[in-house]
């Protein structure tokens, strides 16, 4: 699948959203900084490993926010922002740190082997947790939750494009927010705040 | 062999500012570092401000840490993060040019080693002048945590920070002119 055609697919799915709220309605809406995708029809499941082997649902998550984002640790730009800014997050929710998770999957599970990975989430906070899979479990968590990555070659190594979003599950396990890169620490507290109260 | 070649260089580059010291940008690097690593993860970056007293270019980077070293750009387009080779790096004359994330930064592929929080990395940045001559420049950047977040704030710009640097090839390295980023 081409990038523009990746793109379609995701500005589709978007697309849609209004009509899919509107149906929806259960989920009360959201005054948020984010992107409101509450009712959309991907990011339903997923089913990855941690570094002790152990498998992770979303069902595990059950009563705790979950705030989940695609990178890889050779990254020196993006993803540690992006994790760093989750450390921030975490620290002003305070108290209420205990009902988030933060999640980051792999999307190079080929160079992130699992204790690496383990490593360099928990740098940033003992609780984080860092997921892989198998290449074709990457690949399938990615679709599911329309996560744009490729391997770009550079010098004699690669690099990975990827979706730089952070998604938010609320409490009940349902996928409520699409947070961007930009969007600040504070911001996303506050949002986070209204998916546990 | 890496070392005679590195020698026969700097040497070079020595020869060439006998001749062209007027041409010679004088490149001032303020609070360069690299972000730290795990034991096993195998690239990084490194951050600085470059300001230059003439129009110049970065146009290489090296250092023993790792196999490769390139400049890179940073790009989001539609929330997608690229990274990207540059080929070189414009030091427009006077102006304070951030490689930072979120824009440019210096890449270290194949790391040899972890990279360890509170060591050093030295590096040499190569500049081209407008009369296409080179200069190499030696930095010693501190390597700071993993973790650290990216420094949005450009109120330090006049800070020297805590970098230290010294011109490799002939010695006017200038630290009294610097600008504020804005």
């Amino acid at each position: 699948m081409s990038i523009n055609q990746q793109r379609r697919l995701v500005l589709s799915g978007l697309g849609v959203m209004p009509l899919v709220l509107m149906g929806c309605g259960k989920e009360e809406s959201l005054k948020v900084h984010a992107t409101d995708i509450t009712g959309v029809n991907f990011g339903r499941e997923f089913n990855l490993q941690d570094a002790t082997g152990k498998r992770w649902t979303l069902n595990d998550f059950n009563g705790k926010a979950l705030m989940m984002f695609f990178g890889f640790t050779q990254c020196p730009d993006v993803c540690p922002t992006a994790l760093a800014r989750a450390v921030e997050i975490n620290s002003l929710l305070g108290k209420d740190a205990e009902r988030l998770q933060v999640v980051f999957v792999t999307i190079d599970p080929e160079r992130d082997i699992p204790e690496m990975l383990a490593a360099y989430t928990q740098a940033f906070d003992p609780g984080f947790l860092g997921l892989t899979g198998t290449p074709e479990e990457i690949a399938k968590i990615a679709k599911e939750f329309r996560i744009y990555y490729k391997k770009v070659p550079t010098g004699s190594s690669y690099t990975m494009d990827h979706s730089a979003l952070s998604y938010i599950f609320d409490p009940k396990g349902k996928l409520r927010l699409s947070v961007s890169h930009q969007q600040s620490a504070e911001e996303c507290a506050e949002d986070i705040r209204q998916l546990l109260f | 062999m890496k070392l005679s070649f590195k020698q026969a260089n700097l040497a070079l580059v020595t020869s060439l500012s006998l001749f062209s010291v007027a041409a010679n940008a004088a490149v001032t690097v303020n609070e360069a570092w690299v972000r730290g690593t795990v034991p096993g993860q195998q690239a990084t970056g490194a951050f600085m401000r470059l300001t230059s007293d003439t129009n110049a270019k970065l146009v290489e980077a090296k250092s023993d840490i790792a196999k490769t070293v390139e400049i890179h750009e940073m790009v989001m387009e539609d929330d997608v993060m690229k990274m990207r080779q540059i080929p070189n790096l414009d030091l427009p004359k006077d102006k304070v040019v951030e490689l930072k994330p979120g824009g440019y930064h210096i890449m270290f592929i194949d790391l040899h080693e972890q990279v360890k929080e509170n060591n050093e990395v030295a590096l040499e940045l190569v500049i081209e002048n407008q009369d296409g001559s080179v200069e190499n420049i030696a930095v010693k950047a501190p390597v700071k945590s993993l973790t650290a977040k990216a420094d949005s704030s450009t109120h330090a710009a006049m800070d020297h920070g805590d970098s230290k640097h010294e011109n490799a090839g002939h010695g006017d390295m200038k630290h009294d002119d610097m600008k504020p980023a804005h």
